[in-house]
């Protein structure tokens, strides 16, 4: 814990005790920082780290559904049509375009490959999407679209960490945590950043990616789990009843406030809020899971299986998630990772993530738009890196990972809809326009948010550190 | 009055200061640079007007007096004495916005009125500089005297601020609770009622005393004090990153515990870790010290690039050293100079070159071998491996080997028997679990769909015209349909035929013997026939071996006696039985009515072989022979070294002979070497002292080692006091234990860090002496309980004026549920355990982790034992605010949160402890609630339950038993068989329940 955050939690108490003497008023606790002056960029209340929050700016998005795409999508597959690569197919790069450049699995032998997929465009913003995303053509207006994608790092853990946390190694806050840090969580009895996964395996990095880092642990993602109880430990033991848990409950505080008497530490009291939190979890979180209140329509237009986990099946939560307050939803859908190899290839392989991610994608961003949520809610499609434009030969011809340039979405929040931004080259080696960094893109989200991204900092071993590290420039290009 | 004092003056006023200053506590008359000015000037001018010369901007620096008033080059900012002469003072109480500092575009807040005060009698009274409190010598301090009595000086030096501003200290705490608290802090585990009553009950003046050095020669005293030190050495169990592949530093994590319990002296402690390896005569426990630092990750993903992750981790080991021993950020200094703090960039690396020299480079590099209890001196024994044979021995066994193997297949191959193998008429054919099915070939073989389970059990019906049948043959065929088209199902074409059985009218019918084509080492034949469903008959290959996987391969399977069939059908089984999805994918069946011989298209090859002199054999020949032989003759294999889990392979540090070259990496990029900057040679920071002499030869960890313990570094001493002070009030005397630099905060109590470090090294660096001096102060000592006056007059309770409840960390709350239920095994040490975890931990993981469930006693080890995988830790500690071990951790946070109440109040971990302490207060009290619910609050809280506690527990206890009476079933759930077979379920469940609800107490898991 910070010296600051010792301060305020200490701060909080004196002002606790001296005015609510020694009663239970857990209510009373969540105004009290408001009112303090402070030179912090984030007042937290430790005893109550999640309290909803208000940026220091005026925030465009309140909310943030990110979809992780991991293992990184080939743009040149599905966002990127270049007739000119079609034509150089089987011819080798020219040098211009290596020269300092490190891969993690080319040779340096390999040519060129042209996409073979049909492209058009559509909506008014002439979006060219390949024939692999026939449902995206019905949110091309409302999507702004980022060609010029940039990151520095091409192996899966360290760019995943990097698109995560704006660093390449493990032990910094991911988005989600700094978004949580900066603005609490609206909701009460469901975690304030939570976590869902589908595809065949987990992302490369693992608890990492939605780490909190240094900072507290309560802004680390929670991983929903896919079957049984969403969260760890969220069901009692078998033969207690909600009665009896309610008795359970009542016994423990009792205990808990006879301590109190006898001490007079304040912990204690954070202690009886998190129990009865808890207590209430374990009745809304199920209510979550239960899709059966959506109607049938609504669910085939995400394409959900009933009983099956899926990336629509998230999608679907993800909506669920933030009607119900949580501020950060973000979901991981492997496999992307197109090499050619076995389950890798860039044929069925490939069409079936695409096909895996396609229609609930859109039906999600049209869902939070007919809902009214599309406004304050930030979608954010992509993942860690895109796919070389040389062909990978292995089992079959694939594409190896590639930094320079590479496609990711945004949409609602505040960003312009239906907007192209970047254009690559024509072989799509490097952006010729439009070019944002990972560190632009994250403090693009966090201005969306109501964050100056270098003032949203938290000092440990003597530094402060924020999410753009010491880079970053907010791309007003794409704001509406 | 006059603008400058006369020199004399002022001399004589500073000694005037300093006299006050040592004569009374409070000597605030006079400025004091370090604690009120620096932090004003570090936070708002030192990031463009300090060290860091990139940055400097207008060619100013205001860190060092000699720069800031005019005395070298730069320009002038102070005029001693004069603050309205002093370019500083205009500017930072100017609202131009072209001249105010700090600007706008700096986004720091500007000087309050309070801090400009400040600064403008600093700069009339002279404006003196102090060098960073920090990096100053060591003070020889002593302990104040003062009005209260005090025998132990901790309590002077805490006493005497107490008493400058009018506080008390806290009445010590009741015994009870104290020994639980000490019990607790020097052992992590609960002190068992007897030993409270005793405790409590004894009147000698050495009563605690002597708790006090039980509890330090206690073993568990290096367990509780070995996983502090663990997170500084970001211990864990695997290599991090994506693959996060187990491996075996448990011998380290040993090594740390041994050397805490016998007290092992800092300085030694500091040098085996960082050097080990490199003491001259060295002793395989110094070198195991020295894996350390081979706790830095390991990334094994494809196409990692092995020089970028080799340059990670050895900054990783400058920064973990940096934090761990001088409490200092030096990684700021990898991308540039240090912003605040005097560390420049070329230290940085100058520091880096004791460390690039190491032979690991992102993989497992030097290792040694450790066994089990071999750290605390007595390695675990296994029995003798097998010797292999002496030479002479093997040259007769296989001579006359290839006699009689000649002889045998020569006179095969002159008398051959002509087998004729006749197709077979199928019947119907089912799977085990009736969703799969076949698909009939034109060449009578059949093709499995893949529908049905993973471990399929294929019953397949056939008859044949001919009488009697001495064989059945398995065709195994390949198919394009099929993984990587080989015969089977498996993602690389393979298959594992666990078990093939002929049954005629439900007689299972004995096979006599089997063999085949080709076998997979390991997964021979026989193993199909052997009625065991855990081995089996695969084909993959050996390497080196120039047989195929995926080809047509066949088994025969030779009947004991031929059967008579007389019409009737009979069921070929084939079950796979081992691993998911290993399935034979496409196969045919033949029968015979002639006994086969056992001959291989192998054979020819073979005999030929042997026919030749052995100077005439070929290499695949040779090769070949030697197959034949070991298969034939098991005294004749090479003894393989099956991995044994309890001797480690541990990875320690050893250096390449040829030195790395070590450059400035510019910004921090290990591809951009400022070779510009020249070649660096190691080491140490220049502001800190001692300055290392000058080298003759190139300076190794060694050099480093012993300046970070030389008696005169003064913050090794400060440093490691400090944490360890730490770990008893919740807070460190400096607060940011971490930063010890211009940015960290200073000490609440110089003079009591300061004394303390000295006395730590003039003890010889004893850690348990030092522990022993603080457990028995009597501001340790003290109660915990927050008070009204000290609420308001010390909020924060910076000096000490009580003792603070603390949280306990993550593994201490199950130890401390383990010590409670008497369930706890005390093992020492030895390869990492797996208790219960919930199912779908690994779900996010990339690669799904192996955790074997430990079901024997393991399963009730301390929890610092528990296997942790960076990528995916045990759920427990990432609830309770364990590190994640990707670097160094030198304080864990304490958090509170609703996911912590989920855990201790739904883990099945706790449930069975509370299972435990159930039937232990079932067994310890045999009647009488009272008596039961008394002596669980004493098991759980150390102390007799207060009154409202007593109501509480028994009110709910009672209201339990009712419900439970009326609902049997439920209570049932909740009770294992012992409990069952010790109460009636109500009553047993019930107190399962009272032991959760204590355990669920605050109370529980705080040390107050």
């Amino acid at each position: 814990m910070s010296p600051l955050e010792i301060t305020l939690r200490d701060q909080t108490r004196r002002h606790f005790l001296g005015r609510c003497g020694l009663g239970l008023g857990s209510i009373a606790l969540q105004s009290l920082l408001q009112d303090e002056g402070s030179a912090a960029p984030v007042r937290i209340d430790p005893a109550n780290a999640m309290l909803p929050r208000q940026p220091p700016l005026s925030a465009k998005a309140k909310r943030v559904i990110y979809l992780f795409m991991a293992g990184g999508p080939s743009q040149l597959e599905l966002f990127e049509d270049k007739p000119r690569l079609r034509e150089l197919t089987g011819q080798a790069p020219p040098p211009s375009l290596l020269s300092g450049k490190r891969f993690a699995f080319l040779k340096g032998t390999e040519t060129l490959l042209g996409n073979t997929r049909k492209f058009e465009s559509y909506g008014e913003c002439r979006m060219p999407l390949s024939e692999l995303l026939p449902y995206h053509r019905q949110i091309v207006d409302d999507v702004c679209w980022l060609r010029g994608m940039t990151t520095d790092v091409f192996n899966h853990g360290p760019a995943k960490l990097f698109m995560n946390t704006g660093f390449q190694a493990p032990g910094r806050p991911s988005f989600g945590s700094w978004a949580t840090y900066g603005l609490g969580s609206e909701a009460r009895d469901l975690p304030g950043f939570v976590v869902l996964q589908s595809g065949p395996r987990g992302p490369r990095g693992g608890a990492s990616l939605w780490s909190s880092g240094f900072l507290p642990t309560a802004f680390q993602g929670v991983p929903f789990r896919g079957q049984g109880d969403p969260i760890l430990h969220l069901r009692s033991p078998d033969g207690l009843t909600r009665d009896r848990e309610r008795r359970f409950h009542d016994a423990v505080t009792a205990l808990n406030r006879d301590r109190f008497a006898q001490t007079h530490d304040p912990e204690i009291l954070t202690r009886i809020n998190a129990y009865e939190t808890a207590f209430q979890m374990q009745a809304s979180a199920p209510e979550l899971m239960d899709l059966s209140q959506e109607t049938a329509e609504t669910l085939s237009s995400y394409g959900v299986e009933s009983g099956k986990p899926s990336f629509a099946r998230n999608c679907l939560l993800a909506r669920r998630l933030i009607e119900r307050g949580v501020r950060f939803v973000q979901l991981y859908h492997t496999n992307w990772d197109s090499h050619g190899g076995p389950g890798e290839n860039l044929n069925a392989d490939f069409e079936k993530v695409v096909h895996d991610v396609d229609q609930s994608s859109a039906a999600l961003i049209l869902d939070l738009k007919q809902r009214g949520l599309l406004d304050d809610t930030l979608v954010i499609w992509g993942g860690e890196f895109g796919r070389t434009p040389m062909g990978e030969v292995r089992a079959t011809i694939g594409r190896d990972h590639h930094v320079d340039a590479f496609t990711l979405w945004l949409a609602g929040g505040g960003v312009k809809a239906g907007h192209i931004h970047g254009t690559t080259d024509e072989l799509g080696f490097g952006p010729v326009e439009g070019k944002v960094h990972v560190h632009d893109l994250h403090a693009t989200l966090l201005h969306l948010l109501g964050f100056d991204h270098e003032q949203l900092t938290y000092r440990i071993q003597g530094r402060d550190y924020r999410l753009t590290d010491v880079h970053g420039h907010v791309v007003s290009e794409i704001l509406k | 009055m006059s603008v400058v004092a006369p020199p004399l003056v002022r001399w004589m006023a500073s000694v005037f200061a300093l006299g006050i200053l040592a004569t009374t506590a409070l000597g605030a008359d006079r400025i004091r640079f370090n604690e009120q000015i620096r932090p004003l000037l570090s936070d708002r001018c030192f990031a463009c007007h300090g060290p860091d010369g990139k940055r400097r901007e207008a060619d100013l620096r205001l860190d060092l007096r000699d720069h800031a008033v005019g005395d070298a080059d730069g320009p002038l900012a102070i005029v001693p004495g004069s603050p309205d002469k002093s370019p500083l003072w205009e500017r930072i109480t100017s609202t131009d916005p072209d001249l105010q500092m700090p600007p706008a575009s700096a986004k720091k807040p500007k000087f309050t009125p309070a801090e400009l005060a400040l600064i403008r009698r600093w700069i009339e009274e002279g404006a003196e500089y102090e060098g960073h409190w920090a990096f100053l010598p060591l003070k020889s301090t002593v302990p104040p005297s003062v009005a209260l009595p005090t025998r132990n000086p901790i309590d002077a030096f805490v006493r005497a601020k107490l008493v400058a501003i009018g506080l008390a200290p806290s009445p010590p705490a009741d015994r009870a609770t104290l020994l639980r608290r000490v019990t607790l802090d020097l052992t992590g585990l609960l002190p068992s009622p007897e030993e409270v009553l005793a405790f409590v009950q004894d009147p000698h003046e050495d009563a605690y005393e002597r708790v006090v050095d039980r509890l330090l020669a206690s073993p568990q005293y290096g367990e509780r004090w070995g996983r502090h030190w663990l997170d500084q050495a970001r211990y864990a169990d695997s290599s991090g990153y994506a693959i996060d592949a187990p491996r075996d530093m448990w011998p380290y994590r040993d090594w740390v515990i041994d050397a805490l319990n016998r007290d092992l002296p800092f300085d030694q402690f500091t040098i085996e870790q960082l050097a080990g390896d490199l003491l001259p005569n060295a002793t395989k426990s110094q070198v195991m010290a020295t894996a350390f630092h081979r706790n830095t990750l390991i990334n094994q993903e494809g196409g990692s690039d092995r020089e970028q992750f080799r340059v990670e981790a050895t900054m990783d080991r400058v920064n973990t050293t940096g934090a761990v021993w001088l409490g200092l950020t030096v990684g700021c200094a990898q991308c540039h100079t240090h912003k605040f703090d005097p560390i420049t960039q070329r230290e940085y690396y100058e520091l880096l070159a004791f460390f690039n020299s190491a032979q690991d480079a992102n993989d497992r590099g030097p290792a040694i071998e450790v066994r089990r209890g071999e750290v605390f001196g007595n390695p675990e024994v296994f029995p003798a491996e097998p010797t292999p044979l002496p030479k002479e021995e093997l040259a007769r066994l296989r001579a006359a080997w290839e006699q009689t193997t000649r002889e045998r297949l020569a006179a095969v191959a002159t008398t051959p028997v002509m087998t004729v193998w006749s197709p077979v008429k199928y019947g119907t054919l089912q799977t085990e679990s009736k969703s799969g099915g076949f698909q009939r070939q034109d060449d009578n073989s059949l093709l499995y769909d893949r529908r049905g389970s993973g471990n399929e059990r294929f019953l397949i019906e056939l008859s044949t015209e001919l009488p009697t049948v001495a064989a059945v043959r398995l065709r195994l065929l390949t198919h394009d349909d099929l993984p990587k088209g080989g015969p089977g199902t498996a993602g690389n074409g393979n298959f594992v035929l666990t078990d093939f059985t002929i049954r005629v009218s439900d007689q299972k019918q004995m096979i006599a013997r089997a063999f085949a084509d080709h076998e997979q080492p390991g997964f021979p034949i026989p193993s199909a026939i052997d009625g065991d469903a855990t081995t089996g008959w695969a084909i993959n290959v050996g390497p080196g071996s120039t047989a195929r996987m995926n080809a047509n391969h066949e088994a025969t399977f030779v009947l004991a006696k031929p059967l008579l069939l007389n019409g009737r059908s009979m069921t070929v089984e084939l079950a796979h039985g081992l691993n998911k999805n290993y399935l034979i994918g496409r196969f045919a069946l033949d029968v015979t009515s002639t006994v086969p011989d056992e001959r291989k298209p192998d054979d020819q090859a073979l005999l030929a072989a042997l026919q030749k002199p052995d100077a005439q054999r070929t290499k695949e020949e040779l090769a070949a022979l030697q197959a034949a032989f070991e298969k034939a003759e098991p005294r004749a294999r090479p003894v393989k070294k099956e991995p044994n889990p309890h001797i480690a392979q541990l990875m320690v540090m050893r250096d390449q002979p040829e030195p790395r070259e070590t450059y400035i990496f510019t910004r921090g990029d290990f591809t951009r070497p400022d070779k510009d900057a020249g070649k660096l040679s190691a080491g140490v920071l220049s502001a800190v002292a001692p300055a290392l002499p000058d080298a003759t030869s190139p300076r190794t960890r060694l050099d480093l080692a012993r300046w970070l313990v030389h008696p005169d570094n003064p913050l090794t001493p400060r440093v490691t006091v400090n944490r360890i002070w730490m770990r008893y009030f919740g807070r460190g005397l400096v607060e940011t234990e971490e930063d010890f630099g211009t940015q960290g905060t200073p000490p609440s109590h110089h003079e009591l860090l300061d004394w303390l470090s000295r006395e730590f090294q003039r003890q010889g660096w004893s850690q348990k002496r030092l522990h022993r001096l603080i457990v028995l102060s009597e501001t340790y000592q003290q109660s915990s309980r927050e008070r009204p006056e000290l609420t308001e007059r010390d909020p924060r309770n910076l000096l000490l004026a009580r003792q603070q409840r603390l949280r306990l960390e993550a593994e201490i709350t199950r130890d401390a549920a383990l010590s409670a239920s008497g369930l706890l095994n005390v093992v020492l040490g030895g390869p990492s355990v797996f208790p219960p975890q919930p199912d779908g931990v690994y779900a996010f993981t990339q690669v799904n982790k192996s955790w074997p469930t430990e079901t024997g006693p393991q399963r009730f080890r301390r929890t610092l034992y528990t296997f942790y995988y960076r990528s995916a830790p045990y759920p427990l500690f990432t609830t309770f605010d364990a590190p994640d071990f990707q670097a160094t951790c030198t304080r864990r946070l304490r958090s509170n949160t609703p996911l912590q109440a989920l855990t201790m109040a739904n883990d099945v971990v706790f449930l069975e402890l509370a299972q435990g302490l159930a039937l232990r207060l079932a067994i310890e009290c045999p009647d009488g609630l009272d008596r039961r619910i008394a002596r669980a609050v004493m098991l759980c809280f150390g102390r007799p339950a207060t009154k409202v506690e007593t109501q509480v527990l028994n009110d709910y206890v009672t209201a339990q038993v009712a419900d439970f009476t009326k609902d049997p079933s439920a209570a049932e759930k909740l009770l294992t068989p012992a409990l069952r077979a010790k109460l009636p379920a109500a009553e047993a469940a019930s107190l399962v329940l009272l032991a959760r609800t204590l355990f669920n107490a605050d109370n529980f898991i705080t040390r107050e």
